[in-house]
């Protein structure tokens, strides 16, 4: 729905007339000056307005149906109604029989729909709409992404500017926009932001300055090539899934022990970088351990599904916190592969969208046949891979788990899957609550979705794996590719990512989704494939400029007339700063590492057991690794990531918010990463034989990677003039300034110039451009 | 209006109303006078932001958590029947099925133990207080004493995250974020939801950063936290070598680098980054401002006791809260841990109350002679309540207690809530509640009804549902309203 066109309009009387009064005036007009569509389409029209509004009580759950009206199905709503015999809820062509219009667009309190107690009421533009759906006869659709994806033809477009067949699917929106795509990026922004999607780093100045000396056509693809094949890519692509498998090293309640799951952190960079098939990906997480003779590293995959918090609460009872894990599975199995709200439906039927209560503890089945306990011990007793459990030695390493970057000869225990011999009965859960059963279920899935075969598929997690991986799954390679979109342009064609269901958003390309999602299906399912194409596409390569028409048509950019300007998120800007300075340890998987932190974090807000109870810090190389290998304790996350919107890891998650707050303003300017950083950069420069502006120059390449233009680098300079100056007078601050970190210092003379260069280095750090890709 | 706390989501979400206008309109002279959210969320929900559903009793809340669940049976909850019936098994009739921790479910007897402190009544209410609290006791009449406070935790982690979340499990935004999203700050300086953090004396089970969350909602609103650290908010201060001056250079030259990729780019996005680092700027001065305690006078030293000048105590903490509420900030709140007496209830129980007792009433004490009481809600208490038997053995002059759902007690004074009267009521053995029981989710609904907030229509829509601080329950205790 587009409610946007002529509130502009509307704005434009506010500046004028600003008051907080006129807050509704704005909200009435707004609604009422829109334009109704001549042919209004449930799915995209009528169906978030019954959703959103009615369906919470004629919707599925039907505990809470009220007159035992469904709205959400169409012979229900166009029946006789229970309440009032002969008359109907909606009578296709006319409004003014349907009980749904009168209802809604009546005055009188005492009927109008919805009633005012829920809070909820429509505008009259929606009430519109509604009227004019049921003149065009009240059609239902199935709710589009459970529909499985169609096969549709190319838009053509006389253009030249298409790449490939993403390009004419986003032109084909944008000229019905009237929009029109942006240039291409300059090289030296092309191959910085080509850079950070696919390593999640900055290029090098040798990298940069190879791309723009190559004229040869095929130039980019070459960059492209190559950054795909470098192993830093799997680092990168590993970030988003850490998220989505709630990754930590951490059990994450109360006393909140140690735990070590960081071996399958690193198969997780390993499988991107082996490329695995999204199939074989995902079996291996959900099911490794139910293939024919599992291998270890099969095995480890499914740790996965073990990543939870756990507790080691004293006095928990055992059985509740069980109940919590499997839940936690079965929602993130919900929300990482099928992008359904599954949660709604722990506690009662879920109010929107076809899953009842009974679906969940079904799915919730699969889940439950774990031989595990829900208390393996207290922080004491209990262990940093709590059974089951499998062990990983100097030999694993050594022959089969090569990518394990396992330090010492220490044997290391990480959880992973496995089934109890004896099937564990599965109840639904009356209101969520452990111990209330109802009726038993057997392990299936939702039918709406797509029906259970079990000739086709086990009752297990395998099969769960294979109804997931069936062609006829409407949600699998949508909800993939999706989210594989989000990391590149900062939004998914579905921008509620973890939301397909009635609620969520509506595609902003459905066409170009299904067509990806079939695509991607198959051709193997092939990851890199995916990836190559995106950044391959005219869109990809558009420049970030936004100008006025642009701005005002599609203020968030849906329609991808322009590259998106994004803030790096949490781990990156901790890579860049690092990279560019040349500190980064460029070492791959590993222990978890703890670097600079404000002191007294953890003790302030620990129990005070458990050897996490301090934060005790590293030292040397485990200073500068990259912040996806920062120790991730629950309960008090690092505090620099948090600033950043990265997720705590509490559950599943797969969208970040991007925020900008002073509190990152403080970090980016006090931190004391950045500030080392910067003191390294300006030792290296000051050690080399060329001018203060090429100094500059230099650092202005390595951090923004381009070259500074010259109003850009006289500010600096002048700064740095101006700066040296006073540090010649005032010799202690300047001493004060350089001796900030604990990497190696180089002696360097001039004192005063280092500090000032330091300080124009920080600056740097802190530009817009330095921590955006744009 | 003003508060640049907001301005950031604002200019986010007016980014596409302001696109209609031009890229150049004076975003922030608007933005300060737009209600917060005014264009973010569903047309039912904008209401709630930036302004309250009606008049607010209260405009700000100090919430001083208790954290471990201190007795009611040995401070507010005056049980004589417990000291008669010392010893002697929990009858069946009373337990009525309650369930039990893992640490007493194995105990074979449920010896009922009194306290061993003694109690008096106190003031024109005449509420029993334990000799525990004899400033809190001085004051009795300035407080609410609900005595009929109940959960549905058993378990530290789960009752905590309830009781600042409003749910046992997942990542929910906390109260201070719900009333940072709703209200706003009213400092422009200041962060409208801030977290100061103790360690007492006694047993304690640490505090998790999720309890002050944002969790869904935008992270401006994540309680920020305070250290007794150098840095009293992360990252403050700045490096060894660069006074405020340097500091004011380099921003400068910062922002005209910004303005040249504004220039460029036209993405607003940079105008608001500029914005907040003027606004980080501006709380380096007024954050070291508030935290200096160097400045309050004498008399008010001792009110709060010596302990006030050591950061990080209990009643530094307290005369913080004084300081930044006083200042503006929506929510302050503060976690007094070590109140977790399985056993050594004798032992640990006074140096936890010396610790609470002095600065809580201090605390109340000086809102109300600055005349700033009746506008600020404090609140004491713990996530639970504690058994009326003892854990383990019961030796004649120690015991611990288990913890209890059932049944505890929570004060509040100030803020439009009734002074000096007691409500609810428990059983005379302390377990059950007999009288105007107070659900964790009606606790909830009357904070956010004191501040002027509807709880029903204070709601974030979040992948598909509509979430409240109350979730699908809780009713306004209309009983404790002044």
């Amino acid at each position: 729905m587009n409610l946007e066109g002529k509130r502009g309009i509307v704005l434009a009387a506010f500046v004028v007339m600003l008051s907080v009064g006129l807050y509704l005036f704005f909200r009435n007009t707004g609604s009422n000056s829109q334009k109704i569509p001549d042919l209004v389409d449930y799915n995209f029209h009528i169906r978030p307005i019954l959703s959103d509004r009615c369906f919470k009580c004629h919707g599925p759950d039907a505990k809470q149906r009220k007159a035992e009206l469904r709205l959400d199905i169409e012979e229900r709503a166009y029946a006789s109604l229970k309440k009032n015999p002969g008359g109907h809820a909606l009578v296709p062509g006319k409004p003014h029989e349907s009980e749904v219009y009168l209802r809604i667009s009546s005055a009188d309190t005492s009927v109008r729909m919805p009633p005012p107690s829920s809070n909820l009421s429509l505008t009259s533009f929606e009430v519109g709409l509604i009227k004019k759906w049921i003149e065009q006869g009240a059609k239902y659709q199935p709710h589009w992404s459970l529909i499985p994806p169609k096969e549709h033809a190319i838009p053509e477009n006389g253009s030249d500017w298409a790449k490939n067949e993403i390009d004419h699917f986003i032109l084909a929106r944008m000229e019905d926009k009237g929009l029109k795509p942006n240039e291409e990026a300059d090289k030296a922004r092309m191959l910085k932001r080509l850079s950070l999607d696919l390593t999640g780093l900055p290029p090098s100045m040798k990298q940069q300055q190879a791309f723009l000396k190559d004229d040869s056509p095929d130039a980019y693809e070459k960059a492209v090539d190559a950054l795909l094949t470098d192993p830093h890519y799997g680092e990168k692509m590993a970030i988003q899934w850490l998220d989505v498998a709630r990754y930590a090293d951490s059990h994450g309640y109360q006393d909140d022990g140690l735990r070590t799951m960081w071996p399958w952190r690193d198969w997780v960079i390993h499988a991107f970088n082996k490329n695995y098939p999204y199939d074989q990906f995902i079996t291996w997480q959900l099911a490794g351990d139910l293939l024919p003779n599992p291998t270890k590293e099969m095995l480890l995959a499914t740790g996965f599904n073990r990543n939870h918090k756990i507790t080691q609460e004293g006095g928990v009872i055992d059985e509740e916190y069980r109940v919590e894990y499997v839940t936690d599975r079965t929602n993130t199995f919900g929300k990482a592969f099928l992008s359904l709200t599954f949660e709604c439906a722990r506690c009662h039927d879920h109010k929107y969208d076809p899953i009842l209560q009974k679906d969940y503890y079904s799915l919730f089945a699969f889940f439950n046949q774990v031989a595990e306990k829900g208390y393996q011990g207290d922080i004491y007793t209990g262990t940093a891979a709590d059974p089951p459990r499998m062990s990983i030695t100097t030999a694993d390493v050594e022959k089969i788990l090569t990518f394990i970057n396992k330090k010492d000869t220490a044997v290391v225990k990480v959880m992973i899957m496995r089934d109890s011999s004896v099937q564990r009965p599965t109840y639904v859960l009356k209101r969520g609550a452990y111990d209330v059963h109802e009726d038993r279920v057997t392990a299936s899935t939702p039918r709406a979705i797509l029906p259970f075969d079990t000739t086709q598929f086990a009752k297990n997690r395998f099969g769960l794996v294979k109804w997931l991986l069936d062609p006829k799954n409407p949600l699998t390679a949508r909800v993939f590719v999706n989210r594989i979109w989000q990391e590149f342009f900062g939004r998914g064609i579905v921008k509620t990512a973890g939301d397909f269901g009635m609620q969520g958003e509506l595609p902003s390309h459905p066409e170009l989704l299904d067509w990806l999602a079939i695509d991607f299906r198959k051709n193997g399912w092939n990851i890199k494939r995916l990836v190559k194409q995106i950044v391959m596409s005219a869109t990809y390569r558009q420049s970030a400029e936004v100008n006025d028409k642009k701005y005002g048509t599609d203020p968030e950019n849906v329609y991808l007339s322009h590259a998106p300007r994004l803030r790096l998120s949490a781990e990156l800007i901790r890579d860049l700063v690092l990279t560019s300075s040349g500190l980064m340890v460029n070492e791959i998987g590993g222990p978890s590492v703890k670097p600079y932190q404000p002191k007294g974090l953890w003790e302030a807000s620990t129990s005070g057991r458990g050897i996490l109870k301090s934060y005790i810090q590293d030292h040397d190389t485990k200073l500068y690794r990259r912040g996806m290998y920062t120790f991730i304790k629950r309960t008090v996350p690092p505090p620099v990531l948090l600033v950043f919107d990265a997720s705590n890891r509490d559950q599943c998650e797969v969208r970040r918010l991007r925020t900008s707050t002073p509190l990152q303003s403080l970090v980016m300017m006090n931190d004391p990463l950045v500030l080392e950083s910067s003191r390294v950069l300006a030792e290296r420069l000051m050690l080399e034989k060329t001018s203060v502006d090429e100094k500059i120059h230099k650092a202005f390449q390595l951090i923004i990677c381009r070259e500074a233009e010259s109003k850009e680098l006289s500010i600096l300079e002048a700064y740095f003039e101006n700066e040296q100056r006073l540090y010649a007078k005032d010799q202690k601050s300047a001493g004060k300034l350089i001796n900030v970190g604990e990497f190696k210092h180089e002696v360097i003379k001039d004192q005063g110039a280092l500090a000032a260069l330091e300080e124009v280095i920080m600056t740097i750090y802190n530009m817009d451009e330095a921590i955006t890709k744009s | 209006m003003a508060n640049e706390f907001f301005e950031n989501r604002l200019n986010i979400n007016r980014r596409h109303f302001m696109g209609k206008l031009s890229l150049g309109l004076g975003s922030v002279a608007l933005g300060s006078l737009l209600i917060p959210d005014l264009f973010k969320g569903d047309d039912d929900s904008a209401p709630a932001l930036g302004l309250a559903h009606f008049a607010p009793k209260a405009r700000r809340i100090i919430y001083l958590f208790q954290n471990g669940a201190p007795s009611q049976l040995e401070s507010f909850d005056y049980k004589p029947m417990l000291t008669k019936m010392a010893g002697q098994d929990l009858p069946a009739s009373i337990r009525m099925g309650q369930r039990l921790t893992g640490m007493t479910a194995s105990q074979k007897k449920f010896p009922l133990i009194g306290s061993h402190f003694k109690f008096k009544q106190y003031g024109k209410s005449g509420a029993w207080v334990s000799e525990l609290f004899p400033n809190m006791a001085n004051i009795v009449d300035d407080l609410c004493i609900i005595k009929s406070m109940h959960t549905e935790a058993i378990n530290h982690d789960p009752a905590l995250t309830f009781m600042q979340t409003g749910a046992q499990q997942g990542n929910r935004p906390s109260m201070g974020a719900w009333l940072s999203y709703g209200l706003g700050s009213e400092n422009k300086n200041l962060p409208a939801f801030c977290v100061l953090l103790s360690r007492g004396r006694g047993n304690g089970q640490g505090v998790y950063s999720k309890l002050w969350t944002n969790g869904f909602l935008d992270s401006v609103h994540q309680g920020v936290q305070f250290s007794s650290g150098e840095d009293p908010v992360l990252y403050l201060n700045n490096p060894d070598g660069i006074d405020k001056a340097g500091r004011r250079r380099m921003l400068d030259q910062l922002a005209q680098l910004n303005n040249i990729s504004y220039a460029e780019f036209g993405d607003p996005e940079i105008q608001t980054k500029i914005q907040q680092y003027e606004m980080a700027y501006r709380m380096q001065s007024s954050v070291p401002e508030l935290t200096d305690m160097t400045k309050e006078p004498d008399h008010i030293i001792k009110m709060y006791g010596p302990e006030c000048l050591v950061p990080g105590t209990y009643a530094a903490n307290c005369l913080l809260a004084r300081k930044l509420s006083e200042a503006g900030v929506r929510f302050v709140q503060l976690y007094h841990q070590g109140w977790d007496q399985h056993g050594n209830l004798v032992g640990e129980m006074p140096l936890q109350a010396q610790d609470a007792d002095r600065a809580s009433a201090a605390l109340i004490m000086d809102l109300k002679q600055r005349g700033l009481l009746d506008e600020t809600l404090v609140i004491w208490g713990g996530e639970f309540g504690r058994t009326n038997y003892c854990q383990g053995d019961l030796s004649k002059d120690n015991y611990g207690r288990d913890h209890h759902p059932r049944c505890y007690t929570v004060l509040m004074a100030g803020g439009g809530v009734k002074p000096g009267i007691v409500y609810g009521e428990s059983d005379e053995f302390g377990y059950n509640i007999v009288k105007n029981p107070v659900h964790v989710n009606d606790f909830h609904a009357t904070i956010l009804h004191l501040m002027g907030l509807n709880h029903e229509k204070l709601i974030f829509k979040h992948l598909g549902r509509r979430y409240r601080l109350t979730d699908v329950a809780g009713k306004v205790v209309q009983g404790i309203m002044a």
